[in-house]
């Protein structure tokens, strides 16, 4: 509107606002994925964290404990109680709060990928084109994401490479290795998967990654509703909902 | 704006956390979370073989100072008594679904044939340490005394206590038969000391440290855990909660 009235362009009637176009994305088990995810990740992290409050400290290796190095290392009980499940402190409960909720991301987690790569989803929308992820490319959207300038018109309705990346992570990576390096700590499992030990070189490094593992799925979860945010809530947390997304218009070219 | 944020953060999590301490007050709730634990031990039992074996470690991997965990001293007077004589006078029973009896002075146990085994303890708490342990397999034991075939469970009965209640631990014919599950005498070369069990103590290398009860005095066939104590197979699992299995 500025913009037209400090051009010298003469006035035009106004026209009326076409009707805005609804799209379909998000299908059916990428919704429910979600929001079974958004509940039970969070149960993961907050009653991980009471776990963790039991013995903050974390080292690499096979052993790790009081007298020997920690690389991380925290007095008391470090994580408050508005952050823990349950708020005051208990592992037990803590414990069978995260391993039943386990089994809930384990078996979500297993069957997303299995539908997902049955409906091409992977394929079609998450796994990057070469186009993508080539450099230049990749600094254009970061330069685009740094000015909040997001994708309108068709591009929006596509994940852009950024997206891709960060969805790709969480994944393909993060939430096998929090899967992995969970049974790692298991000593059962241990027994009968000794590669588990192998791979994260000992039980106390698995017991680290872990860690490391959940404070990136916390930052991705951070940055993710950020972006919600920036990018229009109730559209972004709508389509996530209903499936239908009102496609944000084209930018006028500058 | 930080105290905005975190009176967000505060808020959001306050519903989650109000919601799920309710939650973990429900005694129903208690029950389907107890289920999924049900699951657990299931799908372990399933994928984990009879006799796969922790893994042993070498001299190398020792921890340089095993930490000692729960009761670094048993306070009662008998215990103070048996330690003046060098355990010389201790025993082990063996005893309920057994056809045979045993009272097995601590001597013999320690003068047979015994398993040398380097093995990491997990405690439940989430550290871990790497010791070296003699012990003889509880196998032969339960062999000795002539288990019955209703016998379902191990239970050990140990001789410290917490506040007035004897600490004790079960497990199944599973972990019982396990060839590193042992009694063992002996840490790192030495005999066991004080704050890691003297005399005896359990070792279960496929479960949580809370398992391998130390100051073992009796050992008790049963068929069920129902009457003993708490009747939850542990203290721990009697007085704080833990799960009764702990293989993960």
């Amino acid at each position: 509107m500025d913009q037209a009235a400090a051009t010298a362009e003469p006035i035009e009637e106004p026209v009326p606002a076409p009707a805005p176009r609804i799209a379909h994305r998000h299908r059916l088990p990428t919704r429910l994925w979600h929001w079974v995810n958004a509940l039970t990740v969070f149960i993961m992290l907050m009653s991980g964290l009471m776990i963790f409050n039991a013995h903050p400290r974390l080292y690499w290796g096979q052993f790790g404990a009081n007298f020997d190095h920690p690389w991380l290392m925290f007095h008391g009980r470090p994580i408050p109680g508005w952050a823990t499940i349950p708020s005051t402190y208990n592992l037990a409960a803590a414990r069978r709060w995260h391993l039943a909720f386990a089994w809930i991301l384990v078996i979500g987690l297993v069957t997303f990928l299995i539908t997902s790569l049955i409906n091409r989803h992977v394929q079609r929308d998450l796994a990057p084109t070469p186009d993508e992820v080539k450099p230049k490319h990749i600094w254009h959207d970061v330069q685009e994401h740094a000015r909040l300038r997001f994708p309108t018109g068709e591009a929006a309705l596509r994940y852009n490479i950024l997206q891709k990346l960060s969805y790709v992570a969480v994944i393909f990576v993060l939430l096998p290795l929090m899967l992995l390096s969970g049974l790692a700590m298991s000593p059962a499992m241990d027994a009968s998967w000794p590669w588990l030990l192998d791979i994260f070189v000992g039980r106390q490094s698995a017991r680290s990654i872990h860690f490391i593992c959940a404070m990136a799925i916390l930052a991705f979860i951070i940055v993710h509703l950020t972006m919600v945010v920036l990018a229009g809530p109730l559209n972004e947390i709508g389509s996530m909902i209903t499936g239908r997304f009102r496609v944000p218009p084209e930018r006028p070219q500058q | 704006m930080i105290s905005r944020r975190r009176f967000v953060a505060t808020g959001a999590s306050g519903l989650l956390l109000g919601g799920c301490d309710r939650l973990n007050n429900s005694a129903q709730f208690r029950g389907v979370l107890r289920d999924a634990e049900k699951l657990t031990m299931g799908a372990q039992r399933l994928v984990v073989p009879r006799d796969a074996l922790a893994r042993e470690y070498g001299e190398a991997d020792l921890s340089p100072i095993f930490r000692s965990n729960g009761t670094a001293m048993p306070g009662t007077s008998e215990y103070a008594q048996h330690l003046a004589e060098n355990f010389a006078n201790w025993r082990l029973q063996v005893d309920g679904l057994v056809s045979r009896p045993l009272s097995i002075p601590l001597q013999t146990l320690r003068s047979i044939p015994h398993r040398v085994q380097i093995t990491r303890h997990d405690c439940v708490e989430g550290w871990s340490a790497i010791g070296k342990w003699h012990g003889l397999e509880l196998s032969r034991i339960l062999n000795a005394a002539g288990l019955s075939t209703r016998a379902r469970y191990i239970v050990f009965h140990c001789a410290d206590r917490f506040g007035d209640k004897p600490y004790y631990e079960s497990v199944d014919l599973v972990d019982a038969f396990h060839p590193q599950t042992i009694i063992a005498w002996g840490m790192n070369g030495n005999l066991l000391t004080v704050p890691h069990g003297a005399p005896l103590r359990l070792r279960v290398e496929r479960q949580l440290g809370y398992k391998s009860a130390k100051y073992i005095q009796r050992i008790e066939a049963v068929e069920s855990l129902a009457g003993i104590y708490g009747g939850r197979g542990g203290y721990w699992e009697d007085n704080a909660d833990y799960e009764w299995y702990a293989g993960i």
